[in-house]
């Protein structure tokens, strides 16, 4: 092969490699909702993060391809579970969540973005799953799903999923202030044996290899999320207790204040970035 | 007897005469493999989907044997060539003897 012809072949694969890393940096699911998968970090993190960081971009190429597209998409089959469940009337008041809500894509768009949120009548932050199941008991008279059981994450990627490309901006002042103050000292807080806070692996080490896996800033944008690992989808408050776990500690339980704290305190971590549950990782 | 099993299928709407498609089908099914315990004890009886067919205008297409090392929810990803308009009929069937079916047309110019 002579030099000239080298030339032209190197040049042809930069041609072609070129459309291929710029449409890998770009999350657009079905072709129509746009992601914002990196952005500026809000202003409470006072410089802690250069740039906030979807899970998505920490990801190979075939991980992310598996989240461009809802039949590739392995959660949307609970997705339909969630979306039959909310058309279905359920409980002694013989009610379904539509009967109340209408249709989920227009009362529940917002929803993902915003929670965990202030409940003005119960005095304390909740997230959806807590907001599920109350409407569950004490409107639908129904029995609770239980917190990060199957069906209530089914549930929650439904809603999820209506809502995915708003921006997340969850309200971490007025009386939610206080919560997030105590989710931020849990995240600066070192756990366990191997004395490690949310912040050791996430903030200061993001990008690195935790063994074999690479670490991202534990954004939760992307909950709840199908992990190809078992093969299901995982609920925010079971993944930090496998954090917590992996530093050899002691975990909060699913569902208690402090993970609803910690919850608040990282979705605002992620204010900026957009709602991508259901989202697929490792 | 599996629960939940619904099919879902991405054809194409329209095609060139000729051109190689690629169809995709995903149904939602246990897959249980009949090798598994209970907490009791007793062995789970299998309960898979064991043929899956896709036929074009009655002629087929491709035709597939299941076995119960295959996993939960199967996703068939396959390519055909499309000669003239006309529907895709794709067969699913269950151990327990259902039979789940769902065909989409294609539009050839």
């Amino acid at each position: 092969m002579t030099m000239s012809t080298l030339k032209t072949a190197v040049c042809g694969l930069a041609l072609l490699a070129a459309p291929l890393a710029a449409s890998a940096e770009e999350l657009v699911v079905n072709g129509e909702i746009e992601m914002i998968t990196e952005t500026e970090p809000a202003a409470h993190l006072d410089g802690a993060l250069s740039t906030v960081r979807s899970g998505w971009t920490f990801r190979t190429t075939e991980t992310k391809a598996l989240q461009m597209d809802d039949f590739e998409n392995p959660a949307m089959i609970s997705v339909d579970n969630g979306m039959a469940a909310w058309n279905t009337a359920d409980g002694a008041e013989g009610k379904s969540c539509a009967d109340c809500h209408g249709a989920m894509e227009d009362s529940m768009e917002m929803v993902r973005a915003t929670y965990p949120k202030w409940n003005e009548e119960a005095g304390e932050v909740r997230n959806i799953q807590m907001q599920i199941d109350d409407c569950r008991v004490n409107q639908m008279s129904a029995e609770p799903y239980g917190l990060d059981s199957r069906p209530m994450l089914a549930m929650e990627a439904a809603i999820s999923s209506v809502g995915r490309g708003q921006v997340v901006d969850v309200a971490i002042d007025g009386p939610a202030a206080e919560t997030w103050e105590k989710g931020k000292e849990i995240y600066y807080t070192r756990f366990g044996q191997l004395d490690l806070s949310c912040a050791s692996c996430h903030e200061l080490n993001y990008d690195n290899y935790i063994r074999a896996d690479h670490l991202s800033q534990g954004q939760i944008n992307g909950f709840p999320t199908y992990r190809l690992k078992n093969a299901r989808l995982n609920g925010t408050h079971s993944r930090f207790r496998g954090c917590i776990r992996d530093t050899r500690a002691e975990t909060y339980s699913v569902g208690s204040p402090e993970f609803v704290a910690l919850e608040l305190y990282v979705a605002s971590r992620g204010n900026g970035l957009t709602v991508e549950g259901p989202a697929v990782r490792n | 007897m599996a629960d939940n099993v619904t099919p879902r299928v991405r054809v194409p709407r329209d095609a060139a005469a000729g051109e190689t498609i690629t169809i995709k089908t995903l149904i939602s099914h246990p897959m249980e493999s009949g090798q598994r315990k209970d907490s009791d004890g007793n062995t789970i009886p299998r309960s898979i989907i064991n043929r899956f067919t896709c036929e074009f205008n009655g002629e087929s297409v491709m035709e597939m044997i299941l076995e119960p090392a295959i996993s939960t929810n199967p996703f068939i990803e396959f390519q055909a060539i499309v000669p003239e308009s006309g529907t895709f009929a794709f067969t699913w069937y269950d151990d327990d003897g259902s039979v789940y079916e769902e065909s989409k047309d294609i539009a050839v110019s």
